[in-house]
């Protein structure tokens, strides 16, 4: 029997020269049968070859195109390779994660249905079309799963606000924008497990009753387009999507469609309106677009990952997912382990897992071999969180307590060469960028708030200067229709509360 | 382009990809950042020509149109250089060396972002995440993904895809 050898497709392992070294291997070997699969997280090993073997896959990584030969002398001998890892599966950067929603990244062909299927795909849809409407609906708020997108929302509370509307037309969203830098959880899932995000979304529509679905997903993600397309055809083609949903008589088309390039867009009100094919301005609310979404009908918005985590949630039950986590954090969240580290990549753990432990224990310290100095977490408008504070759970409430935010979970590291005030004034600098520009805070404080940051650095009246940041700051809190302005503030104030040294006065070059 | 015939077999060029657009996407609902989707995936930019018929042929005005236009960072109205390089602006490259191959990037190509070189071999764009957060510096130069783009790599990238 021929060899199955995995080399995955992911960006990131793209960007490593994953393309080449599978054409490597094609050209090497016509015995093997090559997969492309999508990342296990382990991006420093990346590309990371698999082969499949009686005990499990065995890893090699990272490899390029050069060790090629090599590795599959090794394979083909059991030989030693410097490059060997071992069982994949055994790794302890895998082997203590809790993979619910990732739990079929990096192993499965993201392209192939009958793959899905024999790892458990299609299990919780098969439950949801026995069920009643209000009954998934009622599964998915007792999971306690809140969206995973930024504001935590528990998910089965705006599905029963859209289950609850007389409507002839509803839809079912998706929030692909990932705007946030420092993930790509979102990414990560699309390319190598497209069809459990077209499954959470197949449910979502069953329990509310929509029949229509879009993924609005980013351009800066081409190949996560690709992954998506080629997965919803592959789910036409074998009847689960489409007119008549595994024969239930129910219907649910789904397109992907793609952003431009405005991070705004991924405030969901923005992306209501750019999938209407119009500017990415904020809606006010009321209404909500449970009630009044897209086109005016009732809408769900939800994160690749809220929705992602909605198969695992009806295959194994609300009480399975619960419990998981701490207090009002239930459930896993995938972490992406970004910036300055050693071992950058995805960790998928139940919440209470602390910032010290995905930094070291897992991150494992600076790659630059400096100490750490701060973490942003949750995004350009996170906190910036100082190593005092590394003992933190990832935990809604508990970042909550210090000023932080847990958001789409990406955590970006800083070695001590990190300059506080060029990355504060970088926040605002990104906010006058990224601005719609409906609201004068937000336009206009921006660029100020930048300026103000480049006279305190040059010493021009630097209290003065201080007094004006921190009107600034308030004005843009409370001025804000959104979050982009209402937020940018945050890691301006948490940098300069913890690391008020950076904002002292420079002497010019 | 040089000459008349040139000037206008580049519109007859202009004008096909937005009717091919048109008649691709225009059905779907709320179609027009589809619509210039398809004319820039053709193009590689949306010519300003084009917006009068756009607006036209889906019901919109052509103010609509160009407040589209020019609302998105992905969009653009004039043709890039033969190769786009985008490099990642936002914090985790920064926490990498994103910010020393920023002022890297400018020096070597002598322009600043959203500039073509005078002999239109490249376009400069910055970026605010690729995605590829834990390996970067990231740079996507004509379609393809970089990691670890130190200055050093930036150039031998720069300089094999010139020589393409
Ligand atoms: C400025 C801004 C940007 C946002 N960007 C994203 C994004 O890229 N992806 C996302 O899922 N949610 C984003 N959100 C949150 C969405 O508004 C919304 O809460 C989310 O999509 C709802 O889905 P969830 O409940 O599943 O998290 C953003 C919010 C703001 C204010
Ligand atoms: S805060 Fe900024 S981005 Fe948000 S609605 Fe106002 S102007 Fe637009
Ligand atoms: S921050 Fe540069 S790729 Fe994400």
């Amino acid at each position: 029997m021929a060899t199955r050898i995995y080399v995955p497709k992911d960006a990131t392992a793209l960007s490593l020269g994953a393309d080449e070294v599978a054409a490597a291997i094609a050209a090497a070997a016509s015995s093997h049968t090559l997969v492309r699969n999508g990342s296990r997280g382990m991006l420093w090993l990346e590309p990371l070859v698999e082969v499949e073997t009686p005990a499990g896959r065995v890893g090699y990584g990272p490899v390029a195109a050069g060790d090629v030969p090599g590795v599959l002398a090794a394979i083909a001998n059991e030989g030693a390779h410097p490059l060997c890892i071992g069982l994949v599966e055994e790794h302890p950067y895998l082997k203590s994660q809790q993979r619910l929603t990732f739990a079929r990244v990096g192993v499965v062909d993201p392209a192939s249905v009958s793959d899905y299927l024999a790892h458990g795909g299609y299990e919780g849809l098969q439950k949801a079309l026995a069920m009643a409407p209000a009954e998934v609906v009622k599964t998915v708020t007792d999971s306690g799963l809140r969206g995973r997108g930024g504001a935590a929302f528990p998910t089965g509370i705006k599905w029963k606000t859209v289950h609850d509307q007389l409507a002839p037309q509803k839809y079912v969203t998706c929030n692909a924008d990932e705007g946030d830098s420092g993930t790509f959880a979102d990414r990560m899932l699309m390319e190598g497990d497209p069809l459990t995000l077209i499954e959470g979304m197949t449910i979502a529509a069953v329990a509310v009753g929509a029949t229509q679905g879009y993924i609005y997903c980013r351009v800066e993600y081409p190949e996560a387009i690709a992954a998506l397309r080629t997965a919803i055809a592959a789910a036409n083609a074998a009847g689960y999507l489409g007119a008549n949903l595994c024969g239930s008589g129910k219907q649910f088309d789904l397109d992907v469609r793609v952003a431009a390039g405005a991070y705004i867009c991924g405030e969901e009100t923005s992306m209501l309106e750019s999938l209407e094919g119009k500017r990415g301005e904020v809606r006010v609310r009321p209404p909500l677009p449970a009630i009044k979404g897209l086109f005016g009908c009732p809408t769900v918005v939800n994160n690749v990952i809220s929705l992602a985590s909605v198969p695992v949630i009806l295959a194994k039950g609300a009480e399975h997912y619960k419990n998981f986590g701490v207090g009002r954090s239930m459930g896993t969240l995938p972490l992406q382990l970004a910036g300055n580290l050693k071992r950058g990549g995805l960790v998928e753990r139940a919440f209470g897992v602390t910032l010290r432990e995905l930094l070291y224990d897992y991150g494992g310290g600076s790659v630059s071999g400096r100490p750490l100095k701060a973490v942003q977490v949750g995004g350009p408008l996170g906190a910036y969180v100082p190593v005092a504070h590394f003992d933190t759970p990832i935990d809604y409430e508990a970042f909550a307590a210090v000023g932080a935010l847990v958001g789409h979970g990406g955590i970006v590291a800083f070695d001590d060469s990190a300059d506080m005030a060029q990355l504060a004034r970088y926040a605002f600098e990104f906010c006058a960028v990224e601005s719609c520009g409906k609201c004068t805070p937000c336009r206009i404080g921006s660029t100020r708030g930048a300026n103000v940051i480049d006279g305190m650095l040059a010493g021009d009246r630097p209290d003065e200067q201080r007094r004006l940041l921190d009107d600034l700051c308030e004005t843009m809190i409370q001025g804000s229709l959104c979050g982009l302005g209402g937020m940018t503030p945050f890691p301006v104030q948490s940098a300069l509360k913890h690391f008020p040294e950076d904002f002292a006065p420079r002497r010019r070059h | 382009m040089q000459g008349d015939s040139h000037v206008s077999s580049a519109e007859a060029h202009e004008q096909a990809a937005v009717e091919s657009a048109i008649e691709r996407f225009g059905q779907q609902p709320g179609p027009l950042l589809v619509v210039l989707h398809g004319v820039q995936d053709a193009l590689g930019y949306i010519p300003p020509t084009g917006i009068p018929r756009i607006a036209a042929a889906l019901n919109l005005s052509r103010a609509e149109v160009h407040g589209v236009v020019t609302f998105y960072h992905y969009f653009r109205t004039h043709p890039p250089g033969r190769h786009v390089v985008q490099v990642c602006r936002a914090e985790a490259c920064q926490a990498r060396g994103g910010a020393a191959l920023e002022a890297h990037a400018k020096a070597r190509l002598g322009i600043d972002f959203h500039e073509t070189t005078a002999d239109g071999a490249t376009t400069l764009e910055a970026v605010y995440c690729l995605g590829n957060c834990a390996t970067g510096p990231a740079v996507r130069i004509d379609g393809r993904l970089h990691s670890a783009v130190t200055p050093a790599r930036f150039d031998a990238l720069v300089a094999g895809q010139e020589a393409k």
